[in-house]
This record gives structure tokens, C-alpha cells and sequence, in this order.
């Protein structure tokens, strides 16, 4: 993939300014509207999901402590991934999003809840909804696209090292929640310079997530199993086996997010005064779906919704489903690719991306365009790769 | 006893650690929703009608409750159509019931959210949420020789609090009462019934009724000559408390009457208002179109920020008290004095005067 502004062809050539600022317009009505019908349904179901969740959990748990028969240890392993992956993503995820803080009950607000992850949820809010959801798809901006350890743009220099981000990225699957941690804390960054590494607010926050850590691996591997007395080291393999799930399924599920073909990324200055009609196109483009049942929906978090989520992030996640039908019409209407398709060809579709982008441009690839540093308007400014040079008023 | 408690609070640890990230009460809130003392909540034990419009809820307050002394009130939590919304209600039973259980009065506004609700759609065994009582508008240690109350409508309910826990200690009480119909009095019969006995003298006014109109401060003075000797409490509408507090204080006895209001001073209509940052103390005027985020930073206050668009939720700061607006939908915000309701400032104006706590 290129960022937008160095294709050949573009996908939003065909949009003037005042399509854009219409496809902005367009999505407040429709954010309006379903904002405006929250109500006790939507109270009902984010509660309903929570205590199923924490029903299973519980019921699961309670099944591991006799985890050495393998029935047992299958049953609860299995309600206990499903449990986690039910928290992180439809529960806590959406939470921390504020999409249930209209309910204005301090047990479901972003500002209070705190999730089943290594990352604690203050952190996790501000690279996520601050960085990722403000900065969606801008190369060099967004952390979420794993530039600082991978590279996932043919725009990014490669150097040998890359080889072998096939591998990182398995490994980060496979740990992605203290990846996530990770991130988080922009260790990368805040490890390279003394100064840094002395930073009291860095400090502090290294400190918050090694207690959150410290009491995650406490409880799923030292309290629980001691439970479970004789059945010790089977409960260990199975919390150890239900958090692997949970970091792969949700790794997955975040690549398709982002990831897929079809999605475009961004240039740094293309962003600069970009108006709310922009914002949203580049929403719209950055993001991919996952299609599939109501089961899938649910199990990731309606993250399936990826289009719906990043138009609205704060809307709750129940209604995605609800607005997605609009959201494509849109897509329809205004010649735009509404990227989606079912989990397995999507996360195929991430990994090719991943390994394609370990070697070195190839063919048209290889040879980078050029652009300017600024330009004006950004409608014009995204479409500055095809148009002609006399159009480009930047020096 | 210290090694039983180190052990307990050992116990509880390990507890704690099986189920954190989340609490040990959040499982027990689903089977002992009243055990959880950092959250205090009531279970409805009956509901009784009182008036066409107006019920009476028993309460049984959860752990984390504390006695109530007659007069004051108590913030009512209550998910209206999801959204949790918090009223004030004066508690209308003796501080001393034996089973523990409390009283409120609820009468009916049109229109109006919680009141609506708690009269229309609240049934026997339904949990509401409870905040601790209080309020200023009390009995003294040494009960008046001489009382006088004047309510209007449903600001009975403080009084009727009151008569009901420290009546049998008072001997002179006069209660001057106005409502719309004979049948709309909230406590009718049993103040009647008062009257009746001999313990209070009742004068009730009937403004549907009568052509007289709303009670003025020349009418109860008509009714009761020496009410400047009188310490006197009254509830009612805002008007009826401008005019009496205006009456005692021309007749230089303004320490002898006590109001209570069950609304807050009118908003300005129209966007705009003074904020304020209560914590740093900053004040501002806005003009109802740049959001509280831009408002408070120019004064130099210093706030969190993140996405500047509503999305990140990084500014979030409760709203204690007064008006704002959703500049996205204009979704008006309300927020009495003692609650607390979290407001993303970076997409909110002010819609009156309010203060932030930030
Ligand atoms: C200290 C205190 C004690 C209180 N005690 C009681 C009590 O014992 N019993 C009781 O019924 N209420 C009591 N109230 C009033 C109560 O807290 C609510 O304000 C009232 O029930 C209306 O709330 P609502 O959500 O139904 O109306 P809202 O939805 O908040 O308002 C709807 C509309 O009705 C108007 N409105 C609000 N209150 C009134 C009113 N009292 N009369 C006429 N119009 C109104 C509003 O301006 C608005 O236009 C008390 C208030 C305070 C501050």
C-alpha cells in the first residue's frame, strides 16, 4: 500500500470540496439520529453482556478448579477465552470508548472502568482514543500501524531488519497484550534517551503498568491455580492458554482493521486543518469491516463494524449494526470502496501485507513519487498526485 | 481480635485478587445489591398512592446509609430511559422507624423526568440509587414554643417530615397550607386528622377553589397575627419564598423564617453564561459558542485535553452545577447542586451559568 496522497490513481479524484463537506453533513444526520434514540434497550444490553460475561467467567473459572480431568480443563479453557475475549472487546474496549457513558452509571463509564489487559485503561485511552482515533492511517502519526516496529508502508524506507517482521509479528500476536502495555508507554521512545528513561510522568506510568501487570499474572497465574490445589498446573495452562486466544483473536481482529487490502493510509501534512468532512473521509478509507454473524459481531467487540466504529467512535456498539446499511449506501452513492469481507480472507489479506512489505519495493513500487511539503486546501491536497504540477500552488 | 482482622483483611486480598481488574462487589452487587457500602442503593418496598399525582415510596436503604435528621433530603438516583438521573427528595418519615425504612414523597411535575417516573413507573422491589442525607433546613435542639410553617403544593414534604418526628414535642404549631384542590393536598387526611385532634391548627387554601389565587405574605398575616413571633419554616414554590423572605426581613425578623427550594434560580435562556473552574477557582464569561475546553484554557486553566473533537473522552470533567450544551447536537445538560456529571468540555458550551470542577 501507498498513502493516498502518492497513488496514481486516487480514490477520491472524483470528489470535489463540497462533496466531501456533503459526506460530513450526511454522517452528523445520521449520528444524530441514532444518538438521540439511546435509551433503556441500549442500557439493557451493555448490561446484559456484562453479566453474561462475568457469569461465564465466573462459571469457567469454577470449572478450572478441577481443571486436571480434561473435560474439565477443555470446558473451562474454552468459557474462559471466550470470557476474555468477551471483556476486552464488546465490554471493556467499548467502555473505555465512552460509548456507554451517556448512561451516566459510574460502573460502566470510560473514566472508571478498568479492563482484564496489561495495559491499565488510562494508558490504553490515550494512545488509543486520543492517537489511534484522532490520527487514524497517518503514516508516522498513528502507532497503531506498528511503524515504530514494522513496516507497513511501501513509503517506509526497508532495511534488512525487516525481514523478519513476519516473525515480530507473530510474536506480538501471540503476547499482544503486553505489546499493547508496550505501546502504550511508547517504550520504544521513552527508553532510548536518559532523560526519558528519568522522566517523573514516565516513571509513574511504568510503575502503574507493572502493578497492573503484576496483579494480572497473580491472579491468573498464581491465585487461581493455587485454588484449584491439585489441579495447580493444569489451571496454569489453561489461563495462560485462555490469554493466548484472547491475544491472538483480538490481534487478528485489529489487523483487519487497518490492515486489509483496499484500506489507504496518509501522509503527515495531509491532516493539517483538515475539516470534519475530511476527518470522516479519511475514516472511511482507513478502515475495513469484517463480515460474518451475530456471533462474530459480538466476539469482536462489533470492531467488525471497523467503518461504523472510527465514523463514530462514541457511538455504542450495539448500534453499529443499525447504521451500517446507511454507511454503505454512502460509500455506494459516492463511488467510495467500502472494504469488508469475512475474518479469514481479511486476516490473510493483513499477513500477506505484512510479509510483502519484509522485502523491498518491487516493480512500480519501487520508484517513490514525489510530493510537496504543503499545499492548500486538502481536498486538492489529497488529490495532488495526479494533478498537474501547475495546479500545486506550494513553492 | 488484631490477628482476626489482619487475617480477614488478608482474606479479602486474596479475594480482591480473584477478581480484579474488577471488584469483589461488583459479583455481589448482582445478588446483594444493598450489602455494597461504597455504593449506597434502596430497594422500593411499597408504593403508596397519596394524591392523583403524587405517591409515596418506602425505601430500604442499602448499607452505607445514615440517619436522616427530620427536614432534611435525599438525592434519588434512577435510570430514566437508561440514563441515570438524580433528584433531591425530602424525607417525609421519623428519623426513629424501627425496621430502618424511609419515606419520600414524590409528586408528579408535567414533563418532568424522574418525577414522572418515580410516581408512574416505579414498582414494589425495584432498586434506586441513594445518596446520603442532607440538607439545612432543620428542626432546632430546643423545639419552638411557637411554630409556624407555610408550604405550598408539594413543599409539604419537609414539614410533614418534621411534624412527624418532633410534633409530639412542640405545643403551638400552625400550618398554613396551599394547594390546588381539596384533593390535591399530598398528607390531606392525616393533617386533617391533626387539625382534628387539636395537636396543629390547619388552615388550608385552595387555589383552584377559591378565587383567592397563590398564598401572599398579607394573607397568612391576615390568618396568623403574630407570625413575627413564630419561628417559621416554608417550602414551596420560588415565588411564594421570594415574597415571604422579602415580608420578614421589612418586618426585621428575617432570622425567624427558613426556606427550603426545591429548584435552583432560573438558567438565562440562550446559550452563554460565567463558568466556573471550581478547583483552580477561574471564572469566566463565555458567549455559549466556543466550547468550555477553549474557554477555560484561554483563562489559563489547566486542563487535560486530547482530540479536541469529542471522540477521545481525555478532557472529560464532571459538571457540578448549572447548564451546558452539546455544541455537536445541542443536547442540553443539566446538573443540580451535589451532582456530578461527567461533560467532554471540548464540545461543550455553556448554556447559563455552571461550574466545572477542573
Ligand atoms: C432540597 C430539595 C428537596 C425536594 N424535595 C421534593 C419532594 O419531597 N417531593 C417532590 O416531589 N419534589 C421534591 N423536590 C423537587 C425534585 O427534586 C425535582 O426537582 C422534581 O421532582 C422535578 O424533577 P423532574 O425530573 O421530574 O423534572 P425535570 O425533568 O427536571 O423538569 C421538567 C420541567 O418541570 C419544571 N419543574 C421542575 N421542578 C418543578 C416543580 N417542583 N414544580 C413545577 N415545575 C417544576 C422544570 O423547570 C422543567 O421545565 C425537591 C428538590 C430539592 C432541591
Amino acid at each position: 500500500m501507498t498513502t493516498i496522497q502518492r497513488k496514481k490513481t486516487s480514490p477520491i479524484a472524483h470528489l470535489t470540496p463540497e462533496d466531501i463537506e456533503q459526506i460530513g453533513i450526511e454522517l452528523d444526520a445520521i449520528r444524530d439520529e441514532v444518538m438521540a434514540s439511546r435509551g433503556a434497550k441500549d442500557a439493557a444490553y451493555i448490561r446484559r453482556v456484562i453479566a453474561w460475561q462475568r457469569g461465564l467467567e465466573l462459571s469457567s473459572r469454577g470449572i478450572l478448579l478441577f481443571s486436571l480431568f480434561p473435560p474439565a480443563w477443555l470446558v473451562g479453557t474454552a468459557g474462559l477465552s471466550i470470557a476474555k475475549i468477551l471483556e476486552n472487546m464488546e465490554i471493556g474496549h467499548n467502555i473505555m470508548h465512552g460509548q456507554w457513558d451517556f448512561l451516566r452509571d459510574p460502573k460502566i463509564h470510560s473514566t472508571k472502568w478498568e479492563w482484564d489487559n496489561a495495559s491499565p485503561s488510562d494508558q490504553w485511552k490515550h494512545s488509543h482514543n486520543e492517537l489511534h482515533h484522532t490520527y487514524t492511517n497517518v503514516i508516522g502519526r498513528d502507532n497503531d500501524l506498528g511503524y515504530g516496529i514494522m513496516r507497513v508502508d511501501e513509503d517506509q524506507k526497508w532495511i534488512p531488519l525487516y525481514l523478519g517482521q513476519p516473525l515480530w509479528n507473530f510474536v506480538n500476536a501471540c503476547f499482544f497484550e503486553y505489546g499493547i502495555a508496550a505501546y502504550d508507554l511508547e517504550l520504544g521512545k521513552n527508553l532510548a534517551t536518559k532523560k526519558r528513561r528519568q522522566d517523573p510522568g514516565f516513571k509513574a506510568r511504568l510503575k502503574q503498568t507493572r502493578r497492573k501487570i503484576g496483579k494480572q499474572v497473580l491472579k491468573d497465574y498464581i491465585v487461581h491455580p493455587a485454588l484449584s490445589g491439585p489441579s495447580f498446573l493444569h489451571t496454569i495452562a489453561a489461563n495462560a492458554v485462555a490469554n493466548l486466544v484472547r491475544n491472538l483473536w483480538t490481534h487478528s481482529v485489529i489487523m483487519c482493521g487497518h490492515f486489509p487490502n483496499g484500506v489507504e493510509t496518509f501522509e503527515k501534512t495531509s491532516i493539517e486543518g483538515e475539516t470534519r468532512g475530511e476527518w470522516y473521509l479519511r475514516q472511511m478509507l482507513g478502515s475495513a469491516n469484517i463480515s460474518g454473524s451475530k456471533a462474530m459481531h459480538l466476539m469482536t467487540g462489533n470492531l467488525s463494524h471497523q467503518i461504523e466504529h472510527h465514523l463514530f467512535p462514541d457511538m455504542p456498539s450495539n448500534r453499529y449494526h443499525q447504521v451500517a446499511p446507511k454507511i454503505k449506501d454512502l460509500f455506494q452513492r459516492y463511488g467510495l470502496t467500502y472494504t469488508t469481507g469475512p475474518l479469514p480472507k481479511q486476516v490473510a489479506s493483513a499477513w500477506w501485507k505484512v510479509i510483502r512489505l519484509s522485502f523491498p519495493n518491487r516493480g512500480e513500487a519501487a520508484i517513490r513519487r514525489p510530493i510537496e511539503k504543503k499545499a492548500p486546501a486538502t481536498a486538492t491536497r489529497w488529490r495532488r498526485a495526479e494533478a498537474p504540477a501547475t495546479e500545486t500552488v506550494a513553492p | 481480635m488484631a490477628v482476626i482482622r489482619t487475617l480477614g483483611a488478608g482474606a479479602w486480598r486474596v479475594v480482591e485478587l480473584i477478581t480484579t481488574p474488577v471488584v469483589p462487589a461488583d459479583y455481589l452487587d448482582v445478588i446483594a445489591p444493598l450489602r455494597n457500602a461504597q455504593v449506597l442503593r434502596a430497594k422500593v418496598e411499597a408504593v403508596r398512592p397519596e394524591t392523583a399525582n403524587s405517591v409515596t415510596l418506602v425505601l430500604r436503604p442499602g448499607r452505607g446509609w445514615v440517619r436522616h435528621e427530620p427536614g432534611q433530603y435525599v438525592r434519588v438516583g434512577v435510570d430514566v430511559d437508561g440514563v441515570r438521573l438524580w433528584r433531591s427528595y425530602s424525607i417525609t418519615s421519623p428519623p426513629w422507624r424501627s425496621d430502618g425504612r424511609i419515606t419520600i414523597t414524590v409528586n408528579a411535575v408535567p414533563g418532568g423526568a424522574v418525577s414522572t417516573e418515580l410516581v408512574r413507573n416505579v414498582k414494589r422491589g425495584m432498586i434506586l440509587h441513594l445518596d446520603v442525607p442532607t440538607g439545612e433546613f432543620l428542626l432546632d435542639e430546643t423545639r419552638p414554643e411557637k411554630a409556624l410553617f407555610v408550604t405550598a403544593g408539594s413543599g409539604i414534604t419537609p414539614v410533614m417530615g418534621m411534624l412527624r418526628s418532633a410534633l409530639h414535642e412542640m405545643t403551638d404549631v400552625v400550618l398554613v397550607h396551599s394547594a390546588r384542590t381539596h384533593e390535591a393536598v399530598v398528607f390531606g387526611s392525616e393533617l386533617r386528622t391533626l387539625a382534628a385532634e387539636g395537636r396543629i391548627r390547619l388552615i388550608e387554601r385552595h387555589t383552584r377553589a377559591s378565587d383567592s389565587g397563590r398564598l401572599k405574605p398579607a394573607d397568612i398575616a391576615e390568618l396568623v397575627p403574630d407570625l413575627f413571633e413564630r419561628q417559621t419554616w416554608a417550602c414551596g414554590p420560588n415565588e411564594m419564598l421570594d415574597d415571604l423572605e422579602t415580608h420578614w426581613a421589612d418586618g426585621g425578623v428575617a432570622e425567624r423564617l427558613r426556606t427550603e427550594r426545591f429548584r435552583p434560580t432560573l438558567l438565562t435562556s440562550g446559550g452563554g453564561g460565567t463558568v466556573t473552574f471550581s478547583k483552580s477557582g477561574t471564572v469566566v464569561e463565555t458567549d455559549g459558542t466556543e466550547p468550555i475546553l477553549d474557554s477555560g484554557e484561554t483563562a489559563g486553566v489547566l486542563m487535560k485535553s486530547g482530540c479536541r473533537m469529542g471522540i477521545c473522552f481525555s478532557c472529560v470533567l464532571p459538571l457540578r452545577e448549572g447548564a451546558v450544551r452539546d455544541l455537536r447536537d445541542g443536547t442540553l445538560t443539566v446538573a443540580e447542586p451535589g451532582d456530578n456529571i461527567p461533560i467532554q468540555p471540548c464540545v461543550t458550551a455553556a448554556a447559563g451559568p455552571c461550574t466545572i470542577e477542573g
